[in-house]
């Protein structure tokens, strides 16, 4: 509540009022001016988790140059758009899956990748957009809360990208699309038995996966979470490496630029998903908090656009986008302060990465959009 | 749209909105769950962690310390430490070894005896432990193997400090040397003083004095990487390095023996017999004790431990041979302190000596006898015969025990640990080893040093100072230091230190006197060879063990016998007999001139002392 508050004021100081600059450029200044700060301050972080190489923190802005001249880019097209194309997009989606599966590029025992001159293309990627339009789109158009035969079919919609992308394999990935398809299912009102049948139902889910659908290396993920210390040299160390970096962190930290287990190369992945490991340990619990901190800034920022969205869609959309974002964040810091077994999901505009950057902001373009898309002789809220 | 009529748009917003913040209070709980995992992390494990953070990076590493060095009696050095650089391999980083042995054999030379040896001790080694290949690099060859490191895994160049003996072969038996630490080394020493050091003494002074030649090892906790390599240096414990020593050998005097001995298998021991220092020790042939240092080659060292020569043997000091005539001085003042003669008591030697009831000839070494003889000229001639007809008068036991004060049987305690006893021989002791009574007869040769009875070089002139010093026993001792941890261990451990033998001092002069005789009067066994030009007067006796013994009336003849049967020839003396400053015992196996080689030593040592002593005297006045 607090928060909201406090971003409410910011918007009526600034922007917010009536069809001005933001409504015109289709640019909310609130969550750029926040995702700037935090984009900042990842820089630095990355700095220190290269070994101050300069050439990888000047790659790293470059792509997020070039990520938020894609969300300004996503910000213009109307929400109404998005919902017509939805279908369109969705089937465009599942065949780049498709064709990842069958023509895709090897690397790290994995099959991501589709291999375009000049450059490499994970679809998967998309679909992390694609998904929730794809279902605020379906959902928005039907009675909530949904019937039990739109529960099924959305359940459908959301299952064949997840199999395709858990089969590449990508298990992260995947969890992370199926639950941005599963929260507009929430958010539209899932009936409460539904929601408890399924949780009834998950234990043996699980116990299936388990046992027929899941990889070895991915099962020995789960159980080195579990215990880590049955293979400390082998796949525990991550796990190990990464709880020793932050707690050795303490309160205040090691300093920038002084973090032993990152530098010396004990914390594995320090660039990529590991990255709040070198947070934690060079600027201690204070750091993860100020980290925190911005993070809840522009998550509040995403219910804020989300509770004023006009229409169901952008609602849906919205709501979507941010619990995503939520549980990125969630899922990484968990995963690497050990809550969780390791899956590989970045943390969110901190790690290096251009592609997952991409996505990520064009989702908040979607917000920006949703946002400054208004029809002022529409229902008012 | 049909459907969009059915839709109740306030309810629909109303249940989104409910679900939203139902989504934030998720949300709320889980945030707060993530910091209460990084709290408890951060400040609750915050202590065990950083600790773990700093063993991760932190590593103590040994830095050997500097082994002391040893110096001859004049501050010459026998054993130095020379830096040197090393290439050697960690097995673990490279794939396939012989490959890379290949490839560096492309660049340096490597010898069949450098990779037999680097096979030997990769066995041994574990996989992440550095393997020396080669020694003593050459800036060539460093540069030659740096600038192709790149495409060398595993292959390190690094400088240690190598035991070198600048002279060689010639203190090899006594310094002895340093030799890679074997795993029966491992059984005896502490690990955690060998932490940085790949070598230990093996034998000689390099083995007895171990414990404080080593030093102390330091270490310096180093930061490391993932991958082990040293980033800095936090924090360094130097070490102590270890003790010098210095010894009473006299580099000039040994080698002035060792050129005596002249290449015949031998041995001479020279002993100052005022302080029991040891001037000199050598034993031929040799070896160049620098070949063990880096580890031996097996090809080499069984050649080295085949040859029937025995290089590897220290025959001064564990060389055990018939004393025969040289124990006759020892014996002559058994004969006196037992009151068994009296000095002005002959005796008339036919050639022959037949105990009663026996035909056995006992036969003098001249054959046609040397006449009247007392004791004295039983010493001076060597008189056989004199001694036989005592011997029954004596008897073992008193030998044994009078015998015995002069260190025969028993290790002199010497501070090397390669030495043996010897054997006097007794009733007790035949009853062990045979199982059967003492025989009269066999007092009658053991009384001439032959039979049974065994001495090193060593203890012979032990005996030797013994009479130089009337009595007056002294310790030889190689370290003009006292270092009781170690010498306590040789010192006192088979004999009494300060035990006299019996004799009083009328004894003395006619036994001494009689050992001048031997080589300063005409009469004397070494007249002929050593007594002319002598500037100083020396007191000795010559012996000449049989090393087979000649069957009852066979002519002996030393021409006919293979050179391995030829008598040895030994040789004790002192000089200047007014004032000893020198004893010496040598042997040669097979071969005669012990005394010669004696009087070299004796010459090179004494001539320049006494000039010195007489122009000083002279100045003077």
């Amino acid at each position: 509540m607090a928060n909201q508050d406090f971003v409410r004021q910011i918007d009526l100081h600034g922007f917010g009022r009536g069809p001005g600059l933001s409504m015109r450029w289709h640019i909310d200044f609130v969550l750029l001016g926040f995702l700037l700060l935090l984009c900042g301050a990842g820089l630095f972080i990355l700095y220190s988790a290269t070994g101050r190489d300069m050439s990888v923190v000047i790659r790293q802005a470059t792509y997020l140059g070039i990520s938020f001249s894609g969300m300004l880019i996503v910000a213009q097209i109307p929400p109404r758009m998005l919902m017509q194309w939805a279908k369109w997009f969705y089937v465009g989606g599942v065949l780049l899956l498709l064709a990842v599966l069958f023509m895709g590029v090897h690397s790290k025992g994995a099959q991501r990748w589709i291999q375009l001159p000049g450059f490499r293309f994970q679809p998967s990627e998309v679909i992390k957009l694609i998904m929730p339009i794809t279902m605020a789109a379906f959902l928005a158009k039907r009675p909530l809360p949904p019937s039990f035969k739109d529960v099924i079919f959305s359940l459908v919609i959301i299952a064949v990208p997840v199999v395709l992308i858990a089969k590449q394999p990508d298990l992260g990935t995947s969890i992370l699309i199926g639950s941005s398809g599963m929260f507009v299912l929430l958010l539209a009102g899932l009936r409460k038995r539904i929601i408890f049948s399924a949780l009834c139902l998950a234990v043996p889910a699980i116990y299936v996966l388990w046992q027929f659908f899941m990889y070895d290396y991915q099962k020995r993920r789960v159980l080195t979470f579990l215990n880590p210390e049955s293979d400390p040299w082998g796949a525990g160390w991550n796990i190990i490496q990464s709880t020793i970096a932050i707690g050795s962190g303490g309160l205040y930290g090691k300093g920038w630029l002084q973090g032993t287990q990152s530098h010396l190369d004990f914390l594995p992945e320090s660039h990529t998903d590991f990255i709040i490991a070198v947070l934690a340990e060079e600027f201690g619990l204070m750091g993860c908090l100020v980290l925190l901190a911005l993070y809840t800034l522009i998550l509040s920022r995403g219910i804020f656009i989300t509770l004023n969205a006009q229409t169901l869609f952008g609602r849906l959309l919205a709501g979507s986008i941010t619990l995503t974002f939520f549980v990125y964040i969630f899922v990484n810091i968990a995963m690497v302060s050990g809550l969780l077994p390791v899956v590989g999901v970045p943390l969110p505009m901190v790690s290096r990465g251009g592609t997952s950057l991409l996505t990520l902001l064009a989702g908040f373009g979607l917000l920006m959009s949703i946002h400054t898309h208004r029809s002022f002789l529409g229902v008012s809220r | 749209m049909p459907q969009d009529t059915l839709k109740d748009h306030g309810a629909e917003k109303r249940l989104v909105n409910i679900r939203i913040w139902v989504a934030i209070g998720f949300m709320t709980l889980l945030g707060v769950g993530l910091i209460s995992r990084l709290f408890y992390l951060q400040v609750v494990r915050y202590n065990e962690l950083s600790t773990q953070s700093d063993d991760n990076r932190v590593l103590v590493q040994p830095i050997p310390p500097t082994r002391g060095l040893i110096y001859d009696t004049n501050g010459k050095l026998l054993a130095v430490n020379k830096p040197s650089h090393i290439l050697s391999i960690v097995r673990e980083q490279t794939k396939d070894l012989d490959g890379l042995l290949e490839s560096i054999g492309t660049l340096l030379p490597l010898t069949e005896g450098e990779l037999q040896r680097f096979h030997q001790r990769v066995k041994r080694r574990r996989p992440f432990e550095a393997v020396p290949l080669k020694f003593d690099l050459t800036s060539e060859e460093i540069a030659q193997v740096s600038v192709n490191l790149f495409r060398l895994p595993g292959v390190d160049i690094n400088a240690e400090l190598i035991r070198k003996y600048p002279e060689g072969e010639i203190f090899a038996h006594s310094i002895g040397y340093v030799g890679r630490i074997n795993d029966q080394d491992l059984r005896r020493l502490d690990p955690a003083l060998y932490s940085g050091t790949h070598t230990t003494g093996k034998i000689g002074v390099e083995r007895s004095y171990e414990s404080v030649l080593l030093g102390k090892p330091g270490h310096q906790e180093v930061e490391t990487n993932a991958r082990g390599r040293v980033l800095r240096v936090l924090k360094k414990v130097s070490p102590e390095a270890g003790l010098d020593v210095n010894l009473y050998l006299d580099t000039e005097l040994q080698k002035v023996a060792i050129e005596a001995i002249n290449g015949r298998r031998g041995a001479l021991v020279a002993m100052d017999p005022k302080t029991g220092g040891v001037l000199a020790m050598a034993s031929n042939p040799s070896f160049d004790p620098n070949l063990f240092v880096t580890g031996i080659d097996s090809k080499t060292f069984n050649a080295l431990n085949t040859d029937i020569e025995r290089p590897l043997y220290n025959r001064a000091s564990l060389g055990e041979y018939p004393p025969a005539s040289t124990v006759k001085p020892v014996m002559g003042l058994a004969l006196l302190a037992n009151d068994v003669v009296k000095p002005e008591d002959k005796i008339f030697d036919k050639g022959w000596f037949q105990l009663q009831g026996s035909d056995h000839r006992f036969r003098n070494w001249k054959r046609s006898g040397h006449g009247w003889v007392d004791l004295s000229r039983a010493i001076t001639v060597s008189n056989d015969t004199y001694f036989y007809i005592q011997a029954g008068k004596l008897g073992i036991d008193n030998l044994y025990d009078f015998a015995g004060q002069f260190g025969f049987g028993h290790r002199t305690g010497i501070d090397i640990r390669e030495e043996r006893p010897g054997l006097l021989p007794s009733r007790e002791w035949k009853r062990g080893a045979y199982g059967q009574p003492w025989y009269p007869g066999e007092t009658v040769i053991a009384i001439i040093g032959q039979g049974y009875m065994l001495a090193t070089p060593l203890q012979l002139v032990e005996s030797t100072a013994l009479i130089a010093n009337r009595g007056r026993y002294v310790q030889p001792r190689l370290v003009k230091e006292d270092i009781p941890e170690v010498q306590g261990e040789f010192w006192g451990k088979d004999i009494k230190i300060g035990r006299t033998p019996e004799a009083d001092a009328k004894n003395w002069e006619l036994i001494i006197n009689a050992m001048e005789d031997v080589i300063h009067s005409p009469r004397g066994t070494a007249n002929w060879r050593i007594g002319r030009g002598l500037k100083y007067r020396m007191a000795g006796k010559t012996g000449t063990a049989q090393v087979v013994s000649i069957a009852q009336g066979e002519e002996y003849d030393a021409e006919k016998l293979k050179e391995f049967e030829r008598d040895h020839s030994l040789f004790v003396a002192f000089a200047p007999v007014e004032d000893p400053q020198i004893a010496v015992a040598v042997i040669l196996e097979n071969s005669n001139g012990a005394s010669n080689v004696a009087r070299k030593v004796m010459d090179s040592y004494l001539l320049p002392r006494l000039t010195a002593e007489s122009s000083q005297a002279k100045g003077e006045k």
